[in-house]
C-alpha cells in the first residue's frame, strides 16, 4: 500500500501550551484510521494543521510525497485534502442544493465564470442532486441551511465533502450530536466511501461502538501526542487507551 | 424566454416589487414625456446613476461582505476622468470614451492595491484603508486645483448633439434637445451595466462571493482562494462605480469634489444600499429611486406642509423646509427599524 498522507515530528506550540508534539504518523489508500483521544489531547488541532486552518511550528506534512506545509487551506484542498469540521460549518443564509454545488465548482474553471447564468449549468445541478439523493437530502434541497435540523446540517456536511471528491476524507466526529436513527445514515455513507479502495479516510470519534465497526486501525493521541497506533482490537485493549478513557494518570509512555 | 435571461434568472419574487420595479423602469424609460420640466429630467437622470452606482456598491457590500469606504472616491475617478479628457482633448466622443475607460482602469488598479494590501489580513482593515485613500484622495483634488479646479471644480463642454442648444423639433409635443439624448444615453447606459452586474451576482463567480460573506472560512476550506475573489469583486465593483461616475460627469457637464468626492455621498450610498436590501441587487433600484426622490421633493413638500398648517404653532415649524434634513433622518431610522433586511427583503418576506 502507499502512503498518501504522512505527517513527521509534526508539532505546534501555542505559547508555552505543546497542543500537538511531534506526531509522526503515515496513511495509506484504501484505509480507514480512527483517531481516539481525550477531549484536549489535540485531535482537532492535527486536523487543523493538516488542513492548513493553522500553521505548524515545525514538522512536516506531505500529500502524495509532497510537502503541503506552507500551502493555503484552499490550495490544500485543491490537492485533494478534503476536511469536514467538528462545528457545522456550512453557507448559513444559501440552500442546501447551493451549498453542495459550490463544493462541486470549487476545483473547476467554472467557478471563474462571470457572465453565465448559474441555471444554465444544469450538469453542476444533477452533480449536487445525486450527491443529496446519496446523504437524503433531496427533498430539502432549496430550504436555507439555517433553517435545517442539527442532524440534517451534520448530513450536509458530509455531503459537501462527498462534492469535493478528494483523496482523503477528514471527519472531525461527524455524529456528533445526532440523534440515534440518523447517525446510521452517516455512517453508512463513510463505510460506503471506504468500499471505494482508494481512499484515504480520517476520522476523529469518540463512540468506541463505532470505531469498532468502521476502523481498520487506530491511533491515539495524549496531551498532543502519539501514544498508540494499531489494530482495533489490540489497542482498545491496550493499558493506553483503557487509562486514557478512564481519566487516569499515564505514567510511562 | 429573452427578459429571464435579460435579468438573469433573478425575479424580483414579490408581485409588489415587481410592479414597484417596473413602475421604475417605465417611469425613467419614459421620464422626458411623462414628466416634463428641467427639474424632472434631472431628478430621472440622477436616479439612473445612483442605481448602477448603488448596485456597484452592493456588489462588494451585500454580495461579498466587503465595507468599503472608497465607492465615492472610484465614482468620482470616472467622473473626473471624462471632466479631463474632455478639457485636454477638446469636446467629443473619443475624449467621453477615453476619460470613461481611463478613469475606470484607474479606479481598477486602485482598487487592485488596496485589496492587495489589506484583504490578506482582514476584511476590517480593508474598510480602514479605504477609508485613509479615500479621504487623501479627496485632499489632493481639492489642492491640486491647477488640475481638478479645487474645490469649486470644472465645467467641460460635450460634443454638441447632447447639449440643450441641439433642437431636433418636437415629439408627442415635446420639444427634442440634445440634453434629452444625453438623458437616453446615461440612461441605456446605467441600464445595461445594470444588467451585467445582475447577471454577474447571479454567475457561478457570483455565488462564490456569497459562499465568502456567508463564511469564509469554509469557502477556503473547499478550496476557493478568498482573496482572489474578494479582489476581483472589488475591481469589478470599483470599475463599474468608475463609469457611473463618468455618466454622472456627463449628465452635469461639470466634476467637482462636492458632486462625486464627499463623504455625504459615501453616507448617502450606504443608506440606499441598506434601505433597498444588502444583498439583493433589486435593492439598489428601490434604494435609490426612493432616496433621490426623497433628497429633490421632501423639501417642497415640507413647504407646502408648512404653509397647510401655518395655524398650528410647533408643526408648521417642524415642517418648515430647513427643517428636511431632520425628516429625512427620521424616515431612515423607521425604514431601519421596520425593515431590518431592507424594503426588498421585507417585500420578498410577505406579510
Amino acid at each position: 500500500m502507499t502512503e498518501v498522507l504522512e505527517t513527521s515530528g509534526l508539532t505546534v506550540r501555542f505559547g508555552g501550551h505543546v497542543a500537538v508534539d511531534a506526531v509522526s504518523c503515515a496513511f495509506r489508500a484504501g484505509e480507514l484510521t480512527a483517531i481516539v483521544g481525550p477531549n484536549g489531547a489535540g485531535k482537532t488541532t492535527y486536523f487543523n494543521l493538516i488542513s492548513g486552518q493553522i500553521a505548524a511550528s515545525s514538522g512536516s506534512v506531505r500529500l502524495m510525497g509532497q510537502d503541503i506545509g506552507r500551502l493555503s487551506p484552499s490550495e490544500r484542498c485543491k490537492r485533494g485534502l478534503g476536511r469536514a469540521f467538528q462545528l457545522t460549518n456550512l453557507f448559513p443564509g444559501l440552500s442546501v442544493l447551493e451549498n453542495v454545488r459550490l463544493a462541486i465548482q470549487a476545483h473547476r474553471p467554472v467557478s471563474a465564470s462571470l457572465f453565465s447564468m448559474v441555471s444554465r449549468h444544469t450538469g453542476l445541478t444533477d452533480e449536487a442532486m445525486a450527491v443529496l439523493e446519496r446523504v437524503r437530502l433531496a427533498t430539502v434541497k432549496d430550504q436555507p441551511v439555517s433553517e435545517l435540523s442539527h442532524g440534517n446540517q451534520r448530513k450536509l456536511e458530509v455531503a459537501m465533502l462527498i462534492a469535493l471528491d478528494p483523496k482523503v476524507y477528514m471527519f472531525d466526529e461527524p455524529t456528533a450530536g445526532m440523534s440515534g436513527d440518523e447517525a446510521p445514515v452517516v455512517l453508512d455513507l463513510i463505510a460506503g466511501l471506504k468500499a471505494q479502495t482508494d481512499r484515504t479516510i480520517l476520522l476523529v470519534e469518540h463512540k468506541m461502538d463505532v470505531i469498532r465497526t468502521l476502523a481498520d486501525r487506530i491511533i491515539v493521541l495524549h496531551n498532543g501526542a502519539l501514544v498508540a497506533d494499531g489494530e482495533p482490537a489490540e489497542v482498545i485493549a491496550s493499558d493506553v487507551v483503557q487509562e486514557a478513557y478512564m481519566g487516569k494518570e499515564l505514567t510511562d509512555v | 424566454m429573452m427578459l429571464h435571461a435579460l435579468i438573469s434568472g433573478d425575479r424580483p419574487r414579490s408581485r409588489i416589487l415587481t410592479a414597484l420595479l417596473l413602475a421604475i423602469f417605465l417611469g425613467l424609460l419614459f421620464a422626458p414625456f411623462l414628466f416634463p420640466g428641467v427639474r424632472a429630467l434631472e431628478t430621472a437622470a440622477r436616479i439612473s446613476v445612483f442605481i448602477l452606482l448603488a448596485a456597484s456598491y452592493d456588489l462588494l457590500l451585500g454580495y461579498t461582505g466587503v465595507v468599503s469606504f472608497a465607492h465615492t472616491m472610484f465614482f468620482g475617478m470616472g467622473a473626473y476622468g471624462v471632466g479631463l479628457a474632455s478639457q485636454h482633448m477638446g469636446r467629443g466622443y473619443g475624449s467621453l470614451i477615453v476619460g470613461s475607460l481611463a478613469g475606470a482602469a484607474l479606479a481598477a488598479a486602485f482598487a487592485f492595491l488596496i485589496a492587495l494590501f489589506s484583504l490578506r489580513v482582514r476584511a476590517i482593515f480593508f474598510a480602514m484603508i479605504t477609508l485613509a485613500v479615500a479621504s487623501a484622495v479627496a485632499v489632493l483634488v481639492s489642492q491640486l486645483s491647477s488640475i481638478t479646479g479645487g474645490e469649486d471644480g470644472f465645467t467641460f463642454q460635450i460634443p454638441r448633439a447632447l447639449g440643450p442648444a441641439n433642437r431636433m423639433g418636437e415629439f408627442m409635443g415635446v420639444q427634442i434637445t440634445g440634453k434629452i439624448l444625453n438623458y437616453y444615453v446615461v440612461f441605456f447606459c446605467s441600464l445595461i451595466l445594470f444588467l451585467v452586474l445582475l447577471r454577474i451576482v447571479n454567475s457561478p463567480f457570483g455565488r462564490v462571493l456569497q459562499a465568502i460573506r456567508e463564511n469564509d472560512f469554509r469557502a477556503e476550506a473547499i478550496g476557493y482562494r478568498v482573496v482572489r475573489y474578494r479582489t476581483i469583486a472589488t475591481c469589478i465593483s470599483a470599475a463599474v462605480a468608475a463609469l457611473a461616475g463618468s455618466l454622472f460627469a456627463l449628465w452635469l457637464r461639470y466634476v467637482g469634489p462636492d458632486t462625486t468626492l464627499s463623504f455625504e455621498l459615501m453616507l448617502d450610498l450606504l443608506l440606499i444600499v441598506v434601505i433597498g436590501g444588502m444583498g439583493t441587487i433589486w435593492g439598489a433600484v428601490i434604494g435609490a429611486t426612493l432616496m433621490v426622490l426623497a433628497q429633490t421633493y421632501l423639501q417642497d413638500l415640507m413647504g407646502s406642509a408648512a404653509e397647510a398648517t401655518a395655524a398650528i404653532p410647533l408643526l408648521s415649524r417642524l415642517l418648515d423646509p430647513d427643517r428636511w434634513l431632520l425628516w429625512l433622518g427620521v424616515l431612515f431610522i423607521l425604514s431601519v427599524y421596520f425593515f431590518p433586511a431592507g424594503i426588498v427583503g421585507r417585500l420578498r418576506a410577505g406579510r
